[in-house]
């Protein structure tokens, strides 16, 4: 069997690595909420982020924090050109089209990354002390990563609380013509949603890549576990892609460790498939 | 009998004819390329099988993946001859998509989440089949053992490309043969009236369940049948080429772009898209690696946007319009 | 104030509004009234700019508004408390009001509109943390015309404020209406229920089948015929 202290250390790796993926989780519920549109690409723009800050740092020499803080702006950047010239044409579009339309750019993304950079992977070297709590080793950086996914979020949530812009987000997702009613232009919120999306996107990249190495296809893990975080949760219920976020991270966490990484990802998958049967409109299913 | 009947019978005959052409000496890659597009419009007409009805597959890959890894695992661990192993390999695939398919269908997960739940399960059996390397060779990939270049109708392996010509132009046909009949039968209706709206469609007394799963396995079953044919006609299987994400996306690209709701679409599609990508490979071998995704990409794009019913869609399109003005009156066919 | 000038307007290939003139004048309070399907509440969405009029002239103090925006009506003055409230339901109260408040001029003076919404409406002040999708009838109806108040309006069209609303309900909507009205602003109220409207306002019009058919002082309408011409349009 495996050492009891391992475990713990896995549960703490999967709280830490459920704050990230929860970001993601988020972030894609937000514009799916909004928009309704899902975009397939979403964690590639994240690769994109995670390449920005990369290069910055390793051939600009910037300073890590600041190339974060780029890594952020190019996120919102990166989601107001998806929602200008991908997303805007196809808004009436039956789903497959929509579908179709983010998937192909799924595969841009892929391919044009390969075609400048190669598959090689990269990384950003950090040099922050592991902790050692109670007999487990805790990466600090990957404390940090938690404690700022944490913070963005919280930021995500004030914003749609507390400023106006932010609550007529959240009213043109109820009703578009009301909240034109009120003076709001819809096609700029959802602009704004974008780029607010895209920026967590960004937040998120800065945070992987100090962590993870980045290449063209790291997508390919992330993409679809940020996916069965979301149907879990409930397309478009923030609450319950918070929670199933954390959820996931401890199964691949945890199943990890007893089995091993890819086979962690397989029972988070044989997991989901099971809930699907059993709660199919996600865990904490919105009320219509 | 009719006029396009004749011409397709003409077109078979056709066909079947080529092989006895003398091509010259890049005759060997010439076959290959055919193969290749015959096999891979066979995949494609399976998919569009779902895709037509609003099933939009992202994770065609994990269908096409099962079926080739375990025809070539039961040859190479249990000595079962391909001829029954794909048989097998079909059924576990068909086993497989209706385990998925099941609560889709029953819960109405449509659109958006159904795009998901494909994408995450394309993903999955890549991985799968990554992490058992012990058996699957990983993402070295798996050979079938074989005895060299001679020819075993027993393994399919074949010396002359020619007789695979046969096989895949075979299997090109029956998978149009099954889209065609599929098209003309009460399926076709029903699965639009679901497409447009299930809940008046369950009203009506469609099993709508019923018919999406029924759907779901035979266009898995093809997949499978398909990607068990590529495995043994490479006599190689590799995760990436054909499983996972970037393999289900260049299937649909190829359908989208030649027109996921005609017949020949995914055949105008696959034949455009793989004749792309050996003239980008000729014209820049290996120094761009990549180049022929990103133009997919990019085009895919495009294409959604600007031209939804795909090239030899729209021309169809366009040429039955014509064909209908005189009298005024467009046929019913979509 | 409001003039309405040969207004056609309609959805797709149906025209709904065939050709419509009406006044409001600055402070006054009108109705227009009509069977079903006559094409009252594709008139608000034309004023409102919810729809764009296929022909005619919408000039608001001067301006000509037909075929803009929405968000650019409302700009001018015009608030509209649309046909079945169209509150946000996910949304509390105080947020409604709030998003009532979007524009930029509205926003300066967002304290002082919330007091003199909250005065108008105490039940609203009771629980300003509630979803407004889990109030009654009554409360959504104060709630919508309180989000219309916060945009500081110089007119306010009311669509089909009754509707829904048990008889007791009615009766205080069009108190709560009437006092609006006494707080300065001009209203333009579009009702099925033509017997309580008429006692509310100053003048009114009857629509059928998309034209404008009488116009009138209320008082001189008040009368049978006119009520059951509105009733069943004959």
């Amino acid at each position: 069997m495996v050492d009891p202290i391992f475990l713990l250390e896995a549960v703490v790796n999967g709280i830490l690595l459920g704050g990230v993926l929860a970001l993601l989780a988020l972030g894609l519920n937000l514009i799916f909420g909004v928009i309704d549109i899902v975009w397939i690409a979403y964690v590639d723009l994240v690769t994109l982020c995670m390449y920005g800050v990369y290069f910055l740092v390793s051939l600009y020499g910037w300073p890590l924090w600041l190339a974060g803080l780029a890594g952020v702006g190019i996120g919102a950047l990166l989601g107001v050109l998806v929602h200008l010239l991908i997303i805007t044409p196809i808004l009436s579009s039956p789903p497959i089209n929509q579908l179709l339309a983010t998937g192909g750019l799924l595969f841009f993304i892929q391919s044009v990354a390969t075609l400048l950079w190669s598959t090689d992977h990269r990384s950003v070297r950090v040099s922050l002390p592991t902790l050692e709590v109670g007999g487990i080793f805790i990466s600090f950086t990957r404390l940090l990563a938690f404690g700022l996914a944490i913070l963005a979020m919280v930021a995500l949530y004030l914003f749609l609380t507390r400023t106006y812009t932010g609550t007529a987000i959240r009213a043109v997702s109820q009703d578009r013509e009301a909240i034109a009613l009120m003076g709001a232009r819809p096609q700029r919120l959802y602009l704004v949603t974008s780029a607010v999306g895209g920026a967590m996107a960004g937040v998120a990249g800065a945070l992987l890549i100090i962590q993870y190495a980045v290449h063209p296809y790291f997508g390919g893990a992330f993409g679809p576990l940020t996916f069965m975080i979301c149907v879990l949760g409930g397309l478009g219920n923030m609450v319950g892609a918070f929670a199933a976020a954390f959820i996931m991270a401890q199964v691949i966490s945890v199943g990890g460790v007893l089995v091993s990484t890819e086979m962690g990802y397989v029972i988070a998958f044989v997991i989901f498939i099971v809930l699907m049967f059993v709660r199919p409109g996600g865990i904490f299913a919105r009320r219509a | 009998m009719s006029g396009a009947r004749l011409l397709g019978l003409a077109g078979v005959v056709a066909l079947a004819l080529v092989p006895l052409l003398p091509l010259g000496p890049a005759q060997e890659y010439i076959w290959h390329v055919i193969i290749q597009i015959f096999l891979w419009s066979f995949v494609g007409n399976a998919w569009s099988l779902m895709g037509r009805f609003g099933l939009v597959s992202l994770g065609h890959g994990a269908f096409l993946g099962v079926g080739a890894y375990a025809t070539v695992l039961l040859w190479n661990f249990y000595g079962m001859t391909p001829w029954a192993g794909a048989g097998l390999a079909i059924l576990i695939t068909v086993a497989f998509a209706l385990v998925v398919a099941y609560p889709c269908s029953r819960f109405q997960v449509v659109g958006h989440y159904f795009g998901l739940v494909t994408l995450a399960v394309g993903e999955v059996i890549r991985l799968l089949i990554v992490a058992e390397r012990d058996w699957t060779g990983g993402s070295l990939g798996v050979t079938l053992t074989t005895g060299g270049t001679a020819s075993d109708w027993w393994t399919l392996q074949f010396a002359d490309k020619r007789v695979f010509y046969y096989v895949g132009l075979a299997a090109w046909l029956f998978g149009l043969w099954v889209w065609w009949r599929v098209d003309r039968s009460m399926a076709r209706s029903a699965m639009e009236a679901i497409g447009e709206d299930e809940t008046a469609a369950a009203s009506v007394g469609i099993r709508v369940a019923r018919f999406k799963m029924a759907i779901t396995a035979l266009s898995a079953a093809l997949t499978a049948l398909g990607g068990a044919l590529l495995a043994l006609y490479l006599a190689y299987a590799n995760p990436d080429t054909l499983a996972g994400i970037g393999v289900s996306l260049r299937i649909v690209f190829a359908v989208v772009l030649g027109g996921m709701y005609a017949l020949l679409g995914p055949f105008v599609g696959t034949a455009l898209t793989i004749a792309l990508s050996e003239y980008l490979r000729i014209y820049f071998g290996i120094k761009l690696i990549g180049i022929a995704e990103t133009i997919y990409g990019l085009l895919l794009i495009v294409f959604i946007i600007f031209l939804p019913a795909g090239i030899y869609g729209s021309i169809a399109q366009a040429a039955r319009r014509r064909l209908a003005r005189p009298s005024g009156r467009l046929p019913l066919r979509a | 104030m409001l003039e309405l000038h040969a207004v056609t307007a309609g959805y797709g290939a149906f025209t709904a509004l065939w050709d419509v003139s009406l006044r409001v004048a600055q402070g006054e309070a009108v109705a227009v009234v009509g069977p079903n399907g006559a094409g009252k509440t594709t008139l608000l969405r034309a004023i409102s700019g919810l729809i764009a009029p296929r022909a005619g002239r919408i000039a608001f103090e001067g301006a000509e508004l037909a075929g803009r925006p929405a968000y650019e009506i409302v700009a001018h003055g015009i608030a509209h408390v649309p046909e079945g409230r169209r509150l946000f339901p996910q949304l509390t109260v105080a947020e409604n009001l709030k998003m009532g408040a979007f524009l930029p001029s509205a926003r300066a003076h967002f304290r002082e509109s919330l007091e003199r919404v909250y005065a108008l409406f105490p039940v609203l002040a009771e629980r300003p943390t509630q979803r407004a999708g889990s109030l009654s009838g009554g409360e959504q109806q104060m709630l919508a015309v309180g989000r219309a108040l916060m945009s500081r309006p110089k007119l306010i069209l009311f669509d089909e404020p009754s509707m829904g609303l048990a008889p007791v309900m009615v009766l205080r909507l069009f108190d709560l209406i009437r006092r609006v009205r006494e707080e300065g602003y001009t209203i333009l109220v579009v009702e099925q229920n033509v017997r309580q409207v008429l006692k509310l306002v100053d003048r009114a019009y009857l629509l059928e089948v998309g034209r404008i058919k009488i116009e009138g002082r209320a008082a001189e309408l008040a009368e049978q015929d006119f009520v059951r011409q509105a009733y069943v349009g004959l």
